[in-house]
């Protein structure tokens, strides 16, 4: 039931493809401007996003800072590298815990699909072993998610 | 085909989570996985046992130390656990909707 699409492809390159029932123009604008970002980017139940920077222009700089309120945070750095409004986004990231990890180098797209859009996400890692790394970190929230929507599930 | 009953306990706990995490980023002694977290090396070295029993880990000797990194399988493994990175992103993206649905386009000059 999941609309979301999310497969590896090859060694390195991690895929997420999704629709949404707006235009390209606010999918675009919900992926570079941070008064938006901080409403939806925010991974598990719970967590915020206090800091979020997204000079979106070529060069510009990222920064997303998390916290969950109880003391755990991380944050994330970036640079964008191509912008071609409101069609493709070009930006390299990366996590830091708190040792930076290797660059996510990301190209997302919007077409137009009917009256929404067509969103492709396609993530491109330094090696097989960096893929890695970066899926069990989210495999770490994903979890923890699910636990906690099962432990309210039980309650 | 390995132990997925060993594997899915290993990763039943949080801390043998972040351990395998970390390691993902590289090979690690029992020290070095013990200082982000507030517990004792001996609480540590359990863990490893755990993660070493599964496949998830492998050690070796290096004098007195014994660095720990992830097993080749366990690599292939975590490509496979895309689901729990999906569950992360699909949150994500089910915000987004609800972000969407509240936008208004922006303001054109022709309107007034």
């Amino acid at each position: 039931m999941s609309k979301l699409i999310l497969k590896t492809e090859g060694e390195t390159h991690v895929v997420a493809v999704r629709r949404f029932a707006a235009p390209p123009e606010a999918v675009y604008r919900a992926h570079t401007e941070p008064a938006l970002i901080q409403k939806w980017m925010l991974g598990p139940d719970g967590w915020t996003m206090p800091v979020c920077i997204a000079d979106a222009r070529p060069g510009g700089k990222i920064r997303y800072e998390w916290t969950n309120g109880e003391g755990h945070g991380f944050y994330l750095t970036g640079e964008f590298v191509e912008l071609t409004p409101f069609s493709r986004i070009v930006h390299v990231e990366r996590m830091h815990m708190p040792d930076p990890c290797p660059d996510n180098h990301v190209v997302t797209t919007f077409e137009p699909d009917g009256r929404g859009t067509l969103m492709t996400m396609r993530m491109t890692l330094p090696d097989a072993k960096t893929r890695a790394a970066m899926l069990s970190s989210g495999m770490e929230h994903g979890m923890e998610a699910s636990y906690i929507r099962l432990e309210t599930m039980l309650q | 085909m390995r132990n997925l009953d060993a594997a899915f306990s290993a990763l039943a706990d949080p801390t043998r989570r972040a351990l395998l995490a970390r390691l993902a980023r590289g090979e690690a002694t029992v020290l070095e996985l013990a200082e982000p977290f507030d517990m004792t090396q001996p609480a540590i070295s359990r863990h490893l046992k755990v993660l070493e029993g599964a496949g998830l880990i492998v050690r070796r000797v290096e004098g007195t130390k014994r660095p720990c990194r992830l097993a080749p399988a366990a690599i292939t493994e975590i490509d496979q656990w895309l689901g729990l990175l999906r569950d992360a992103l699909a949150k994500n993206y089910d915000r987004l909707d609800d972000v969407l649905a509240t936008m208004k386009p922006k303001p054109r000059k022709a309107r007034r």
